[in-house]
C-alpha cells in the first residue's frame, strides 16, 4: 500500500513539474516521434549536402568567381561544359587519372587477393601479420605523402637506396617524384603500399565466406588445389573482389590528398590526375563556374560507379 | 472458331522478362561503365565529348529502373 502510494507521488510530482510537455509527448505518434528524432539529421544533410551541391550546380552555369564576387553572375547555359569536354588538357588530366586508376587497382587487387590468400591459411602468427599488413592503411595521407617524399628524396631517400642495391645504379642517378617518366608510377607505389590491406581485408572477408564442406566435397571428388581455387575459391570470392575493385576505383579517381603532398601534379601536369586540375582551377584560376562544371561532370561520373557498386554490396549481401 | 492466343501470350512474356528490374539495371550499369571509358580513354576526343551524356544517361536510367518492380 506504502509503496504504492510512494509511485503515485512520484508520477504526480512529474506530472507537476511539467504538465504541459508531457502531455504533449504522450500525445505524439510513433510516427510523429520518429521523425522528431530524424528531423535533425535531415535539416543537418540538406544544409551540408544537398544545398552545395544545388548551388554547384548552378552556378556551374553562371560566370561567377569567388574572388569577384561583386561582379554581376551572368547565365551562360551549358557553355562551361561545352569547353572542358572539347578541352585537351582535361581529357590529357583524365588520362592521368586513368593511368593512376588502373594500376593502383590492378596492383592492389592481385597484391590484396594474393595476401588474403596467405592469411587465410591460417599459419602460426598469422594475426601479428595481419595487424603488420594493416598498419599503412591506418595512416593518414598526409602523413603518408609527407615521409614517402622523404623515401623518394635522391640523396637521403630509402627507396632510392633499395632500388640502387638491387639494380645497381647510383642512388641518386634517378628522381622518382621528378622525373617525368617515374612520377606517375611513384604516386601509383605509394597508394598500393597504403590502400592493398584494405583490398586485403575484403577479400579475407569474401574467402572466409566459403563454406569448408564445398572444399570437402572437392577433396572427395579428387580435385587438385588448383582446380579448387579455379573452381570454388576464385567464383565465390569474385562479389568480394568486385566490391573492393569498385571502392578503390571510386577513392582513386576522385584521389586528392596523397598526390597533391607527393607532387602536387608535377612535373609539369605528368601526374595531374583530374582532382588537381579541379582545385587549380578552382583555387589558383579562381574560375568558379567552370570548376563548379568540372566537378559536376566528376560527380556523375561518381555517382554512376557508386551505384554499380551499390548493386554489387547487395549481392555480396545476398550470399 | 478458335482463336491462338500464343504469340501474344510470348509477347507478353518476353516484355515481363524484359521490363524487370534485374534486366534493366544491367543495361544501366552497362552505359554507366561506357561513360567512365568514354571519359578516360586516350583515343578519340569525340568519345571523350560524349562521356559526361552517357554517363548522365546511365546514371538517371539506373535511378528509374531501380525502383521498377523485381
Amino acid at each position: 500500500m506504502n509503496e504504492l502510494s510512494a509511485s503515485s507521488r512520484i508520477t504526480y510530482r512529474a506530472v507537476m513539474v511539467r504538465p504541459g510537455v508531457t502531455r504533449r509527448i504522450r500525445g505524439l505518434s510513433d510516427r510523429a516521434l520518429a521523425w522528431l528524432f530524424i528531423t535533425p539529421t535531415i535539416v543537418l544533410l540538406l544544409a551540408i549536402n544537398i544545398f552545395p551541391l544545388l548551388w554547384t550546380i548552378y552556378l556551374s552555369f553562371t560566370n561567377y568567381r569567388a574572388n569577384r564576387s561583386n561582379v554581376p553572375t551572368i547565365w551562360l547555359g551549358a557553355d562551361w561544359y561545352q569547353s572542358i569536354l572539347t578541352d585537351p588538357d582535361i581529357w590529357a588530366a583524365m588520362q592521368v587519372t586513368a593511368h593512376f586508376v588502373i594500376w593502383t587497382v590492378v596492383i592492389e587487387t592481385v597484391l590484396g587477393f594474393g595476401l588474403a590468400y596467405l592469411i587465410d591459411k591460417k599459419f602460426r602468427g598469422h594475426g601479428m601479420w595481419t595487424t603488420i599488413i594493416l598498419l599503412p592503411m591506418m595512416l593518414s595521407p598526409a602523413v603518408v605523402g609527407n615521409f614517402w617524399t622523404f623515401l623518394y628524396q635522391p640523396q637521403i631517400g630509402l627507396f632510392n637506396y633499395v632500388v640502387a642495391f638491387f639494380t645497381g645504379r647510383a642512388a641518386s642517378s634517378f628522381q622518382m617524384l621528378g622525373d617525368v617518366t617515374l612520377s606517375p608510377w611513384a604516386i601509383v607505389i605509394v597508394d598500393a603500399w597504403m590502400w592493398t590491406p584494405y583490398v586485403m581485408l575484403i577479400c579475407l572477408a569474401g574467402l572466409r565466406s566459403i563454406p569448408d564442406y564445398i572444399y570437402e566435397a572437392a577433396e572427395v571428388d579428387r580435385a587438385s588445389k588448383w582446380r579448387q581455387f579455379w573452381s570454388i575459391t576464385l567464383p565465390m570470392a569474385l562479389p568480394f573482389i568486385m566490391l573492393a575493385v569498385l571502392f578503390r576505383g571510386i577513392e582513386n579517381f576522385k584521389m586528392f590528398d596523397m598526390v597533391n603532398l607527393l607532387t602536387g601534379g608535377g612535373p609539369g601536369s605528368t601526374t595531374e590526375v583530374a582532382s588537381i586540375t579541379l582545385k587549380r582551377a578552382a583555387f589558383e584560376s579562381w574560375r568558379t563556374g567552370y570548376s563548379s562544371a568540372f566537378a559536376i561532370i566528376l560527380f556523375v561520373t561518381v555517382f554512376g560507379l557508386a551505384n554499380i557498386y551499390v548493386k554489387a554490396l547487395n549481392k555480396v549481401k545476398s550470399r | 472458331m478458335s482463336v491462338d492466343v500464343t504469340p501474344s501470350i510470348a509477347r507478353g512474356g518476353l516484355v515481363d522478362r524484359l521490363l524487370r528490374r534485374g534486366p534493366l539495371e544491367a543495361v544501366a550499369t552497362t552505359i554507366i561503365a561506357a561513360g567512365v571509358v568514354m571519359l578516360m580513354q586516350p583515343f578519340l576526343l569525340t568519345l571523350y565529348s560524349w562521356s559526361f551524356a552517357t554517363t548522365l544517361f546511365g546514371t538517371v536510367m539506373f535511378t528509374i529502373v531501380s525502383k521498377v518492380r523485381e
